[in-house]
């Protein structure tokens, strides 16, 4: 069973790596892009084969360590 | 004063920290291995250095945080045992949660590395106590994420109970309230970004952090 978790900084968080993107595209011609965010793709394999058990696994892993909740929210994809 | 200085892959001023120890306690610190369960007795004061713990992987600090020793850290820090953690060790005590916000990218993007200058905000702790509230000093950075970030509440909460130790004199990495350091509610844990171990000797180029090493050295041995 494979988890993919993303981390994303919370709204409200400013993002300069996202703000760099934004400024980069606009130089390229790439006008219209009001807003970029950049956050983390973690794909995990898992023995795990009950998809509620995984979820419940995986939001665990978040809190303890994949996010920093104090200044990421994170979101979890079981398949 | 007996300090222990936390050893993580990727530390890279753990000696520069052991050897500012040293120099004015005249005490050789014990260096800890991260994968160390346990701190040794009789410690005073733990370092927790700077440098890329674990490459930075995941985030700054993230990895470092959940290593066996950490664990230990927090249990002394418990028990009123006093930490300093500069630079990546910052990162690594707001991850561990022993001090709260957090440490993201730098405003402008740009690795900083220079001499900075500091204000000092409070003088009442063991690390600040060798420095008048409003002082000057000029101490390196060398950070890339040094960006504190905290919500609103915890900043109010932050300035009310005095717990700002050290601002930035003028704009360096984007922190809220040009935020350096910080200090734990009882006021025996201080995370900071800038380094004070490399302004202890005139080869630094300046002796700015002797002080809070010379505070910690006669205050933490009569705590």
């Amino acid at each position: 069973m494979k988890a993919r978790v993303h981390v994303m900084l919370k709204s409200g968080v400013l993002d300069p790596q996202g703000e760099a993107i934004r400024h980069a595209l606009g130089s390229l011609g790439f006008g219209g892009v009001d807003g970029v965010r950049q956050g983390k793709v973690i794909e995990l394999d898992l023995a795990e084969t009950d998809a509620d058990a995984a979820r419940a696994r995986v939001g665990e892993m978040c809190e303890k360590l994949l996010a920093n909740t104090v200044i990421e929210s994170y979101s979890v994809e079981i398949a | 004063m007996r300090a222990a200085v936390l050893v993580f892959p990727g530390s890279n001023c753990d000696r520069d920290l052991a050897v500012a120890f040293r120099n004015i306690s005249g005490i050789e610190p014990i260096m800890v291995w991260h994968k160390e369960t346990s701190l040794p007795g009789d410690i005073d004061i733990v370092g927790v250095p700077g440098g890329f713990s674990f490459g930075d992987y995941l985030r700054c600090g993230a990895i470092a945080g959940r290593s066996p020793i950490s664990k230990a850290l927090v249990d002394f820090v418990g028990k009123g045992g006093y930490a300093l953690g500069v630079c990546n060790g910052f990162q690594v005590l707001t991850e561990t949660g022993l001090l709260p916000g957090a440490l993201m990218r730098n405003g402008g993007i740009k690795f900083v590395c220079k001499p900075v200058e500091l204000e000092v905000s409070t003088s009442d702790s063991a690390f600040t106590g060798g420095y008048a509230k409003g002082d000057r000093i000029t101490v390196p950075v060398a950070h890339h994420d040094g960006n504190y970030n905290i919500d609103a509440d915890g900043l109010a909460q932050l300035q009310g109970e005095d717990r700002i130790a050290f601002r930035y004199a003028g704009e360096v990495n984007g922190s809220v309230d040009r935020i350096a350091g910080v200090l734990s509610e009882n006021r025996r844990v201080l995370g900071m970004m800038p380094h004070p171990e490399r302004a202890v000797d005139v080869v630094h180029g300046g002796t700015d952090g002797v002080a809070m090493f010379e505070t910690l050295a006669s205050q933490v041995v009569a705590a």
